[in-house]
């Protein structure tokens, strides 16, 4: 008993360490900006810089466009594929894997040619027209992880019954979905909110090709063009994108019950 | 009196598997109706026909005159209990007893007072402010009957409401659903397969056999007249009585036995017993007649001992009860 225990936090202490030794490193050399001495000066340095500012924000409205746009794209297709077309589940669960396997570059080339401004729809050819098309891209690329979110929150409870049981009582559709189905997976929608808002906020490759100001392309820049400042930032970035999974925990605990007490 | 609720030539099939044959059945308003049947009988598919969830393959419904045939679901002012509660997780007792008033229009004033008089029906006052898994499998479902009828809908469909429940709690609460439903006189279609919940909360069965109907009518008639094999052998026990002494297809309930002779009594039977089983008020004892098993029921009594295993008794049964059994 006692050393099945010492093999198990032996391995654990081991795969921890994996992780936390760069991590510690980093930090460490984050804080020696100053000769000599331990300081936050690189941190100050980063949050002085007009263009953290800057392209955090833009990140930040990009991905919550992306997540408000995604949800209306998602959500009513798990529904009707859950209620009405079952048998094209296999095919959802492949279409929404795509974006794992194609790579981010070849997407933007893609989109770079259909949408340029010599094409048909030249979204690129102005400023909005880039940020929508930005948008879209991080829609994508966030689809497998809103995709799954959603569906294993509709799994959680009988939306078909639920669906029936609203339906007898004269709701209409769009009424069971906003008042039965969105608050009864809305946890779900939250961790699938906050895994593509971690995605958006260090996504580069799309940012970068599409020449738009975000976060991605800003910490490479510091990355290729300063010293102690990207250890900073990337410590920076884990604490946000630590932030983001720690409140899907946090608000796991809210999930709806849906089974009865049994006595 | 114009039936209430009418059923014509009512046909459903999934793709070459046809699981309801033109079924017809008319009944009046405030009637209790059950359809009972086997599991794949098609009586669940006749309910969700009426509820608007499938679409028939041909024939009419028709409620209190109007055609509901090719309405969709939220257009029938029906109301519906489902064997899983379907509660909405998010929503309190009240809310959930409300939605079907709120879709109506219903003011926020006097649809509190609808839920406040819905909660005491169903003896749950004050639980307005409960959420669904903060109860019991037997108070959830009283809230789904209480969500159900709170719109004073025209008909009420019931889909097996007492089956996720125990023993306790489904015969209190269907005596419970009775008793509302006769405050109210709200027609009302309950699907089971539990001929005994069938007969004891029914005023006219439905027995449904491989998508057909074998026989419509009271408790009673059913089990006494059964009109099939069919319907025989599923509502109650039977006993096939030899072919010998009888001749063929002939049958008795299991409570027409007597081991005394009574006043109406002419035909005796002797046997083996070959069981005892005590099943409380019942004594119920397996006899072997020449090779025939017959099972037969009686009350226990404080003074005399059932007999034992290996005993001979001498069943003595009255020839008017014997039942001739078609196809």
């Amino acid at each position: 008993m006692k050393s099945q225990k010492f093999w198990a936090w032996l391995v654990f202490g081991l795969g921890a360490a994996y992780f936390i030794v760069p991590l510690l490193a980093t930090f460490e050399f984050s804080l020696r900006m100053r000769r000599g001495e331990y300081s936050f000066d690189a941190y100050a340095s980063v949050f002085a810089d007009p263009k953290f500012a800057a392209s955090f924000s833009y990140s930040v409205i990009v991905g919550l466009f992306t997540i408000v746009v995604g949800m209306f794209v998602v959500v009513p297709a798990v529904y009707f594929v859950r209620l009405r077309m079952p048998w094209l589940r296999p095919f959802m669960e492949f279409v929404t894997l795509l974006p794992l396997v194609i790579p981010a570059l070849v997407l933007v080339y893609g989109y770079i040619r259909l949408y340029g401004s010599s094409s048909l729809i030249p979204f690129t050819g102005s400023i909005l027209g880039t940020d929508i098309l930005l948008t879209c891209a991080y829609v994508t690329l966030a689809m497998p992880y809103m995709y799954r979110a959603v569906d294993n929150g509709m799994r959680t409870i009988d939306i078909g019954t639920l669906t029936e049981a609203a339906q007898i009582m004269g709701a209409s559709q769009m009424r069971i979905i906003t008042s039965i189905i969105l608050p009864n997976i809305l946890v779900a929608i939250l961790s699938g909110a906050f895994l593509t808002f971690a995605i958006v906020i260090g996504e580069f490759t799309i940012a970068s090709l599409l020449n738009r100001p975000a976060f991605g392309p800003y910490l490479v820049g510091i990355g290729t063009n300063r010293a102690y400042e990207p250890a900073a930032l990337a410590i920076i970035s884990f604490i946000i994108t630590w932030g983001a999974m720690g409140m899907i925990n946090v608000l796991g605990r809210f999930a709806p019950r849906t089974y009865a007490r049994t006595d | 009196m114009a039936a209430f609720l009418e059923v014509q030539n009512l046909v459903k099939s999934f793709g070459t598997n046809t699981v309801v044959k033109g079924v017809n059945f008319a009944f009046d308003k405030g009637e209790f109706i059950s359809l009972l049947g086997p599991s794949g009988c098609g009586k669940t598919t006749i309910l969700r026909m009426i509820a608007g969830f499938e679409r028939p393959t041909s024939g009419a419904i028709r409620v209190d005159g109007d055609d509901i045939t090719t309405l969709k679901p939220n257009e029938r002012k029906l109301g519906m209990v489902f064997q899983a509660y379907a509660l909405f997780p998010n929503m309190t007792v009240g809310d959930n007893i409300g939605f079907g008033l709120k879709i109506a229009g219903m003011g926020p004033e006097e649809r509190r007072a609808r839920v406040e008089e819905m909660l005491k029906l169903i003896g749950l006052p004050g639980f307005e402010k409960r959420y669904p898994y903060e109860m019991s499998g037997g108070q959830q479902q009283r809230v789904a009957l209480a969500r159900a009828i709170a719109p004073k809908p025209r008909l009420l469909l019931l889909d097996e409401p007492l089956s996720a429940l125990d023993a306790k709690i489904r015969v209190s609460l269907r005596e419970e659903i009775r008793a509302i439903q006769r405050d109210l006189g709200i027609t009302t279609v309950f699907v089971t397969h539990d001929q005994e919940e069938a007969m004891s909360i029914s005023d006219r069965i439905v027995v449904m056999n491989a998508g057909n109907i074998d026989q419509i009518g009271a408790p009673r008639d059913i089990y006494n007249r059964p009109a099939t094999r069919f319907v025989a052998s599923f509502v109650g026990h039977l006993n096939t009585l030899p072919e010998t002494a009888f001749g063929p297809n002939r049958a008795i309930r299991p409570e027409l036995f007597s081991l005394t002779p009574r006043p109406d009594t002419d035909t005796t039977l002797s046997g083996t017993v070959s069981d005892v089983g005590f099943l409380g008020s019942v004594v119920r004892l397996r006899i072997d007649v020449n090779g025939t098993p017959i099972s037969i029921d009686t009350f226990n009594g404080n003074a005399t001992a059932p007999p034992q295993r290996g005993d001979t008794v001498t069943l003595h049964l009255a020839s008017k009860d014997v039942l001739t059994l078609g196809a």
